[in-house]
């Protein structure tokens, strides 16, 4: 009889956490070029900065606490925060913001609540809805993008963008002056904001809207870093997609009932912070639901309070704020979608009565 | 029975400081002090409500019975509150718009309340007064505190319009920490509040600890102690 060989090990290693968080950094590269790309070099600026500030205070927190500081550095969490966080704000927006955002992120939101794994909310939407309601004026310093019809670069050399970030050293001091030239709106500010318009005709008229493709590839550019972290098995498919569904569902109803002042749901699923939200901020394993059932509950949660929140709130993104309600909703989710454990008929909750 | 002045005033200061740890009050705190000459007249005006009760109910502890002393307090405080509204009305009339509806929600303040049904209505009169004063002071230094964090974070200014609370002398008793400050909404929004009680609980808790540790270390005699936590429902 002829048996096939297989040489052991089968059992390969655990995962570490610094791994994970490896790859769901390098995960955020495509979209990070894509933003250097289009928006300039702010983007990039911005991500050292926040991993520096989130380094030291992360650095600093743990010394305070007398916890082992070479260990929880070299897990890599403190850095993802600092960078998703980098990633959410625009790309103009003054280091002293970036350093609130982060000082609030990592003191307040992880290293308050008892570091890593005990934080009820996302850190980095934590920093930056701080930072929203805090800043509007510098929150909204959005670069206008890369002219792509008119075939022209429009995005600031580094050593400007370096001047406007740190307020100082611009080689032309109307730089700093002329600030408002170079910042526009978001397309989903187009859409809120629309003066009496249609979508149809805003879409005929915004100049910020004939370049939608920049947020396009953006978006893109997240969507395939989060394909690739579903594919390494660092997360499941249930958050992102259940939300990418649910907001395609949910817009596409607002969108059938009256085309003319509600948004299509491409909009709603490609531009704003929808990739990056549900593919790097509510899959955060620690302040999201746990099981598979919890974590399609929790995701459609999301889409359903985003799509509100922008079409009839004050903001017109609404991914942090969203993602704090739902993360306020994660133990009371977990508490009502146990899985059922082998063996048992129904799951261990409450309204079986814990048997 | 003799009252220890000493005990009564660490209490009020510290120990079961009606702020930091018994939590009482929350309502006005976290809601005027978004600078320090709100939280100093609301401070103000809840420590002369807190005497005035105190002596009141302490006046009338042995008239006053007890199945119907609460409705008898309730009224007492709310005619001391009418009158202190009525006064502010009268004296610092911009302050008594600043502060709204903080003013006759003083009422339902459960440190008054507390106060009264805890000690006044067990206390002599001299007792009592000096018991709603010391509160009242412990009171008013945590809301002073909150709101000198609150403004220098969310303005960076300290001591502004003070004009309001103590007349024109005092206009130019404000203090600009950062010129050119950008503001930080955060601070002066409610959810700046709650952070701000929690770092300043924080604080006291690190302190006392502390203090409990050195305790610990200069007896000789090493024994273990257990830690008690205060808890006052209210």
């Amino acid at each position: 009889m002829a048996l096939i060989q297989i040489s052991s090990p089968h059992v390969q290693r655990p995962t570490k956490t610094a791994d994970i968080m490896r790859l769901v950094i390098l995960a955020t590269l495509p979209g990070l070029l894509a933003m250097t790309f289009f928006f300039g070099w702010g983007t990039l600026i911005n991500v050292v900065l926040a991993s520096v500030f989130a380094l030291l205070f992360e650095a600093l927190c743990t010394a305070a606490r007398k916890r082992p500081v070479g260990f929880f550095l070299k897990d890599n969490s403190a850095l993802l925060t600092g960078i998703l966080l980098a990633l959410a704000i625009p790309s103009f927006a003054p280091w002293w913001v970036t350093l609130t955002g982060v000082f609030f992120a990592i003191v307040i939101a992880k290293q308050l609540y008892g570091g890593l794994g005990q934080n009820p909310f996302n850190p980095a939407m934590v920093g930056y809805a701080l930072l929203l309601i805090s800043f509007p004026v510098e929150m909204t310093r959005w670069t206008a993008p890369f002219d792509i019809n008119g075939n022209s670069w429009n995005i600031l050399s580094f050593a400007d963008t370096f001047s406007i970030i740190f307020g100082i050293g611009a080689s032309d001091p109307s730089v700093l002056l002329n600030l408002d030239a170079h910042t526009g709106a978001t397309p989903l500010d187009t859409l809120k904001h629309r003066n009496g318009l249609t979508t149809e005709e805003l879409w005929q008229s915004s100049s910020v809207l004939a370049n939608a493709g920049a947020w396009y590839a953006v978006s893109f550019g997240y969507f395939v870093g989060g394909i690739f972290l579903i594919y390494r098995k660092i997360f499941t498919w249930h958050t992102p997609i259940t939300l990418l569904v649910t907001l395609a569902i949910v817009s596409s109803i607002g969108f059938a009932i009256d085309p003319d002042s509600f948004a299509d749901p491409f909009v709603h699923l490609t531009t704003g912070a929808t990739m990056l939200g549900a593919f790097f901020i509510a899959t955060d394993p620690v302040s999201s639901a746990t099981s598979n059932r919890g974590k399609i509950i929790f995701a459609a949660g999301i889409a359903i309070l985003v799509y509100v929140i922008r079409t009839w709130g004050n903001y017109p993104d609404a991914m942090a704020f969203a993602v704090m309600i739902m993360n306020l909703c994660a133990p009371f989710i977990d508490q009502y979608s146990q899985p059922r454990s082998y063996g048992h008929k129904k799951a261990n909750t409450l309204s079986s009565g814990g048997k | 029975m003799s009252t220890n002045y000493k005990e009564l005033t660490l209490n009020g200061l510290w120990k079961n400081n009606p702020a930091l740890v018994q939590l009482l009050g929350l309502c006005p705190l976290l809601a005027v002090t978004a600078s320090v000459v709100n939280a100093l007249s609301l401070g103000i005006a809840s420590m002369l409500v807190l005497i005035g009760s105190n002596f009141a109910v302490s006046v009338f502890r042995n008239f006053i019975p007890s199945a119907v002393r609460l409705p008898v307090y309730v009224m007492i405080i709310a005619a001391l509150v009418t009158s202190i509204e009525l006064a502010m009305q009268a004296l610092t009339y911009e302050l008594y718009l600043i502060l709204g509806i903080f003013i006759p929600l003083i009422v339902t303040n459960c440190i008054i309340m507390g106060r009264a049904e805890a000690f006044a209505a067990k206390n002599p009169i001299k007792a009592s007064l000096y018991d709603g004063f010391i509160m009242g002071l412990g009171f008013t230094v945590v809301l002073v505190l909150l709101g000198a964090l609150r403004e220098i974070l969310g303005a960076g200014t300290l001591f502004a319009d003070m004009d309001l609370l103590f007349g024109a002398s005092a206009a130019n008793m404000k203090i600009v920490i950062f010129e050119d400050y950008v503001g930080f909404l955060f601070a002066i929004l409610p959810p700046g509040a709650f952070v701000g009680l929690g770092l300043l609980i924080a604080l006291k808790n690190a302190v006392d600890i502390t203090m409990k540790d050195r305790e610990l270390r200069r007896q000789s005699a090493p024994q273990k102690s257990i830690i008690k936590t205060a808890q006052v429902d209210s």
